[in-house]
């Protein structure tokens, strides 16, 4: 897809009307950057062959701070599409406020059409369900929240 | 078809330079990564990073089904490996061809055609490219009829040896039954397999290889070649090009043999075509193709002045080839230098930890391919290299002095390299002169033991 004029005029009443004072979109080989008036340009660092001024590593992702206390993260073990149902029509392996032991199959990761299961490897109460059926996931996601048994 | 997205299918320097070269040409990228990798500067560069799975690159880099399903799901219309991991994997191919996906890289079928020695060599005699004389020889006339076309000296293979094992050296002619005789009986006790087979043995020999690139319907471009003498146990330090005091009609030969390889395999992207340089001889012969970009490209582009990861790209996207061959002119020498996370000290044991600080020299003709900045992992499932320092200068001796000045201005704390010693080979006399075989650095190792 391409940007048209009227695309452009929305996207520009979009920042006018947002607290941003600058967007930067790139999308299919295109490069927008729009500046609000009176905003500091921001200088973008030229190209260079030697990596020497790169920011230090960012920190490693913090999950929600406001959360309940004391939930379980249930992770995916691998990379893949995630399935909540067995399969599609039918009821999801688990929902919020069910019951998983740490056996329980949570979802279904596939693979390039190998199906793996997904277990919860904790017991308590889902009490979020974060991955959205039929996405990719990466290995480690966040798929869902547990509160565990006491 | 344009590639809009690209999956980046590797790390450490190779992924930050196929990430750049994607960004010049405003290609969005999504790089896959192990837990290990995932502060790494390739993760901080890509549009979208996706975690494979654990640091073993078993366990990630390595995994096909993987990497493409992670590709697919991530919308993207191709796949650059970059070289090792997964770059020379026939299914790797196989799976992007059957799912729609592009293979930045040459098709399933050209992979197997080169990564098999015995159809590799059969394909290079069928385009006429030299490959070492010798054959297997049943009976002692046999024998003295081959070793005659062979020349001396020569070696008797063990059939069922290998890396260096079962081998002996004939210097005269007349000790070649002999020679036979005792080869093929310790063959037998050592491998259960008496039968021997000759080889010309080339006393001083250089590696040498030709850049290529095809497009994948008959039309192939060489873009120089890289003299690679330099080797420790067949890894590579420094590289250069041209090839310093090769004849000027052997190196012309070289480039129409690599040609004239890939041409035969209607070969598609980039690729290397290596010979065995034979000094005493002033011949060549064809020792393997390689079917991926390679470390040491960027000599090449130096004094090409092309992208040769931008050229795989066109070539992907089935823009066909460029440049022609009579626009391609090599402009003066360059020289690259790898700088690994390893001890010479400690016989040049890898070096993993945290690189708490690092300067990388600039200057006129120099370039620094490297994903290594301030606070840096170096994690100890891969390989030990951490950057590499390329120097092009109007003739060698200018490049040679821009590298060493480079070199010089490099500094890494938190972990052993092998910078000193990297600095050490530059500066050897035989190295200044040119044209080294591979058995120069060896010798340079034997004498820095005498020395000390």
């Amino acid at each position: 897809m391409t940007l048209t004029a009227a695309d452009v005029d929305r996207i520009i009443d979009l920042l006018n009307a947002s607290r941003f004072d600058r967007l930067s979109l790139e999308m299919d080989g295109l490069k927008l950057d729009l500046v609000r008036n009176g905003a500091a340009p921001v200088a973008r660092p030229a190209p260079s062959p030697v990596a020497v001024t790169a920011p230090p590593a960012p920190p490693p992702p913090i999950e929600v701070a406001t959360r309940e206390a004391g939930l379980v993260e249930v992770r995916s073990p691998l990379l893949g599409i995630y399935y909540r149902a067995p399969r599609p029509g039918e009821p999801p392996f688990v929902d919020i406020g069910s019951r998983v032991e740490p056996d329980t199959i949570i979802g279904i990761i596939e693979v390039m059409k190998l199906m793996n299961t997904a277990r919860a490897g904790v017991g308590g109460e889902v009490v979020e369900i974060l991955a959205r059926n039929g996405e990719l996931v990466e290995h480690g996601e966040l798929l869902l929240l547990v509160r565990p048994d006491r | 078809m344009a590639i809009r997205r690209i999956f980046v299918a590797n790390r450490g320097e190779i992924a930050v330079r196929i990430l750049r070269t994607c960004r010049a040409l405003g290609i969005e990228t999504v790089l896959g990564v192990s837990e290990a990798d995932r502060a790494s500067l390739g993760a901080r560069m890509a549009d979208r990073v996706l975690c494979l799975g654990p640091a073993q690159p078993a366990l990630s880099y390595l995994r096909v089904e993987t990497v493409v399903q992670a590709a697919l799901g991530a919308g993207c219309d191709a796949i650059h490996p970059g070289y090792g991991f997964l770059s020379e994997r026939a299914n790797l191919a196989r799976l992007c061809e059957a799912e729609g996906v592009i293979f930045i890289g040459p098709t399933a079928d050209q992979i197997e055609a080169v990564g098999d020695k015995l159809r590799a060599r059969a394909a290079a005699e069928a385009a006429g490219v030299p490959v070492i004389p010798g054959g297997a020889a049943g009976s002692p006339q046999e024998a003295q009829a081959l070793a005659e076309t062979i020349g001396v000296p020569l070696l008797v293979k063990a059939a069922g040896g290998g890396g260096g094992r079962g081998m002996k050296l004939v210097e005269q002619a007349e000790d070649l039954a002999a020679t036979m005789d005792m080869a093929s009986a310790e063959a037998e006790a050592a491998f259960g397999d008496a039968r021997v087979y000759l080889e010309r043995y080339v006393r001083s020999g250089r590696h040498i290889e030709v850049q290529v690139l095809g497009d994948g319907e008959g039309r192939v471009i060489h873009l120089g070649e890289r003299d690679c003498s330099v080797q420790r146990r067949y890894q590579k330090l420094v590289e250069e090009t041209p090839a310093p005091h090769l004849p000027p009609a052997t190196r012309g030969a070289m480039h129409e043999a690599a040609t004239r390889f890939a041409a035969r395999l209607s070969y598609r992207g980039a690729g290397t075509v290596e010979f065995l340089y034979d000094v005493p001889r002033d011949a060549f012969y064809f020792l393997e193709m390689n079917a991926r970009i390679q470390v040491e490209h960027p000599v090449t582009e130096a004094v090409t002045g092309t992208d040769l990861i931008a050229e795989q790209i066109a070539i992907a996207e089935g823009r066909g080839l460029r440049l022609a061959q009579a626009d391609i002119a090599c402009d003066g020498a360059a020289i690259e230098c790898r700088i690994n996370a390893e001890d010479p000290a400690r016989d040049f044991a890898p070096s993993p930890g945290t690189v708490s600080a690092v300067h990388w020299p600039t200057g006129e003709g120099v370039r620094v391919d490297t994903h290594i900045v301030d606070g840096a992992m170096i994690p100890p499932f891969y390989d030990s290299m951490i950057a590499k320092v390329i120097a092009h200068g109007p003739d060698r001796a200018a490049a040679l002095a821009r590298l060493r000045t480079a070199l010089d201005g490099v500094r890494i704390a938190g972990v052993a390299t092998n910078l000193a010693f990297q600095q050490a080979v530059l500066a050897d006399p035989d190295f200044a002169a040119g044209g080294v075989d591979t058995s120069f650095l060896a010798r340079f190792l034997d004498r820095a033991k005498v020395a000390a």
